[in-house]
């Protein structure tokens, strides 16, 4: 987290968490979609929740803004329990996947509705009524300028005359977030904001996002099952899997210390390398039948290595195997060799362009950096993992 | 042959519309001719006598059809706003909402789909006598108050809209009342004049039910007070009963020509997807 964000000057204190989530559980009809959620949002977090789809962060999403309701647990924001309070009394704002703008109303309008929501009596919001009922003039105009000024951030102040219809996807985008901007709510919450983005739009719209968040200082809350979002923009990852929280930390954190093989798996691109290892009686991790030279303290059995792409390098001492595809990435190049024991049958190397170039067809030796390497036990859970010289210690 | 192949559809449905069409071509030809030539079998529009005034000017000075029309527009205007103000609720409700029992009511409603005025019209006469509600608009009224037909229609063309814009609109501290009418109903205007036409061209036709609850003919909608004209003249002058046919029959071409384009949409958007 940046030291320099703002706070917002609504927070009547800084250090209560934004949203508290404890004991979270929902299912739909046979099937458990949350067990039991426990989580904290700090003041002006950049959160991510990500995970494969049905992991349940969209469900998680969900029952944050009010939309379901849990079937335990308790939902605190700012230190007010809203469990069973009503999706507009939270003050939250939520963009969605689609943008869910009113198709009939002008950007404007869109823009204006939930303040006129909140702000006008019901009558006074009546179509014909509420103009001849009269004293609404100041909060209409106070409406428009937060209007104005939600437009001025997003910069869509030429569009706010347009109907949804004359949009482009990544105007409709700015339209949605000015929408939930202008009521200046506790926290933003995100639903795959990006996913109906072509692919240049989105890696720009992620640098927005990013700057407004910086800008605003309000908490984000952010549900993608796209790694890259979540690394680029957070502040701290939330990794589900089936209904439960996989790890929290921050975007280093799980790419560097995945808490399990479901982390290892999600976080990084390419995927992890992860390979079949034995784990003899002396604590010796052993891959094919040769010492890695890494130890670990628990008991003997069945393992698994995870080696990140840039942590492996070509090494005449090391394990052999054919290259089997070489990816030209500019400035780098991604080496796959065949592995038939590792998952998905192959291992990738990162190697800087500059490397001694192999061909297809060739057999590479490898090792690879023991300080960056990872181990799971059986269950999938991290290992401590330790070279040679430190287990004597 | 492809020309052929393009225009044989046309042709065939043009065919088919002639033969929709002749029987109220038939009443409006019969409707300007002179009663010596009503039985002469030419289908040519222009009659030997033009008699219009004579038919129309008669049905003017035997019957009220001023107070038919009114008649019509008081009971299709009542039953359709009760109509619209019970089922757009309750479509809402079957196509948006979660409830225990969503899934029986609909089978309900498609149930009662299946069931025929005709089967309930002596309880309801019963129910009406008992009340001394007979001769009286809201006996004309009350037994369509409740259309499944347009619950089952408003509920196939809500489901269409998009949730997200609804549960928008619930952060957005919108009421369920207010989603229903103001976001949801406006997304489905062409279903509301699909179902207006349907209702409206139903009721204003209807004889079956005004004849069983009526004798008032002060209360007669229009089809009720041609059966009493047609008595008056002992069946006779087919001129004038053509007349006054053309009159009932013509506000609802007029409507349906002007909600044309809403209603196929209507329709289209409604049906099978």
């Amino acid at each position: 987290m940046q030291p320099n964000v703002e706070m917002p000057p609504r927070t009547p204190d800084a250090n209560s968490p934004a949203l508290h989530l404890q004991g979270i559980g929902k299912s739909f009809g046979g099937s458990t979609v949350l067990k039991g959620i426990d989580l904290s949002v700090k003041q002006g977090e950049f959160l991510s929740l990500v995970g494969m789809s049905g992991c349940g962060k969209s469900t998680l999403l969900r029952i944050i803004a009010g939309l379901e309701t849990p079937d335990c647990g308790s939902l605190s924001i700012e230190g007010r329990d809203v469990t069973d309070v009503d999706p507009s009394d939270r003050n939250l704002a939520m963009v969605f996947q689609s943008y869910a703008l009113y198709p009939h109303m002008t950007v404007r309008q869109n823009i204006a509705t939930p303040l006129r929501m909140r702000r006008l009596s019901q009558a006074a919001r009546l179509p014909v009524l509420g103009r001849l009922l009269g004293a609404r003039g100041p909060e209409l105009r106070e409406i428009d300028a937060a209007v104005c000024a939600a437009a001025e951030v997003l910069q869509i102040t030429p569009l706010l005359e347009r109907r949804p219809a004359q949009l482009s996807g990544g105007q409709r985008q700015r339209v949605a977030l000015a929408r939930a901007l202008v009521r200046d709510p506790v926290a933003f919450l995100m639903d795959e904001p990006l996913s109906n983005l072509d692919a240049k739009l989105r890696a720009h719209m992620r640098d927005e996002l990013a700057a407004l968040h910086a800008k605003l200082g309000t908490t984000f809350i952010y549900v993608t099952h796209d790694q890259i979002e979540a690394m680029t923009m957070s502040d701290r990852i939330a990794l589900m899997e089936g209904g439960t929280i996989a790890q929290l930390g921050t975007p280093a954190q799980l790419y560097e210390t995945p808490a399990n093989l479901t982390v290892a798996r999600f976080i990084g691109t390419p995927q992890m390398n992860l390979l079949p290892v034995e784990v003899d009686a002396g604590g010796s991790v052993n891959l094919q039948g040769r010492a890695t030279g890494m130890h670990t303290s628990r008991s003997r059995g069945p393992a698994v290595l995870g080696l990140r792409a840039e942590d492996l390098h070509p090494d005449p001492e090391g394990w052999g195997a054919q290259v089997a595809r070489i990816e030209q990435h500019g400035a780098d190049r991604f080496v796959t060799l065949d592995m038939p024991q590792a998952e998905g049958g192959r291992i990738i190397m990162r190697q800087y362009a500059g490397a001694q170039n192999a061909a297809p067809g060739d057999t590479m030796a490898w090792s690879f950096a023991h300080a960056r390497a990872h181990l799971f036990d059986a269950d999938g859970n991290r290992r401590a993992l330790h070279q040679r010289d430190q287990v004597a210690a | 042959m492809p020309r052929l192949t393009r225009y044989l559809p046309h042709v065939i449905l043009t065919l088919g519309a002639c033969v929709m069409l002749l029987p109220f071509y038939w009443m409006v030809l019969t409707a300007i001719r002179a009663p010596a030539e009503i039985f002469n079998i030419s289908l040519w529009p222009i009659p030997e006598t033009f008699s219009a005034g004579r038919n129309f000017a008669k049905v003017g000075e035997r019957v009220p059809m001023g107070r038919f029309m009114l008649n019509g527009v008081i009971v299709c205007g009542g039953i359709l706003l009760v109509q619209v103000l019970t089922a757009v609720p309750a479509a809402y409700a079957l196509a948006k909402l979660k409830f225990p029992g969503r899934n029986l009511m609909l089978a309900l409603v498609i149930a009662a789909l299946c069931v025929p005025m005709q089967a309930l019209a002596l309880p309801l006469f019963v129910g009406l006598a008992k009340a001394h509600l007979l001769n009286t608009y809201f006996a004309l009224m009350a037994p369509f108050f409740l259309s499944v037909f347009a619950i089952f229609l408003f509920r196939q063309s809500f489901r269409s809209y998009p949730d997200e814009i609804i549960e928008a609109a619930r952060l957005d501290g919108f009421s369920e009342m207010e989603i229903c009418w103001g976001l949801v109903l406006r997304a489905s205007l062409p279903a509301l004049a699909a179902f207006a036409i349907f209702s409206v061209v139903a009721h204003w036709n209807d004889l079956y039910w005004p004849l069983i609850v009526v004798r008032d003919t002060a209360l007669a909608p229009p089809p009720l007070g041609m059966l009493y004209f047609s008595d008056a003249e002992s069946g006779a002058d087919y001129g004038a009963l053509m007349a006054g046919a053309t009159l009932v029959t013509a506000p609802m071409v007029i409507c349906f020509l002007l909600a044309r384009r809403q209603f196929i949409a209507g329709i289209t958007m409604t049906g099978v997807k």
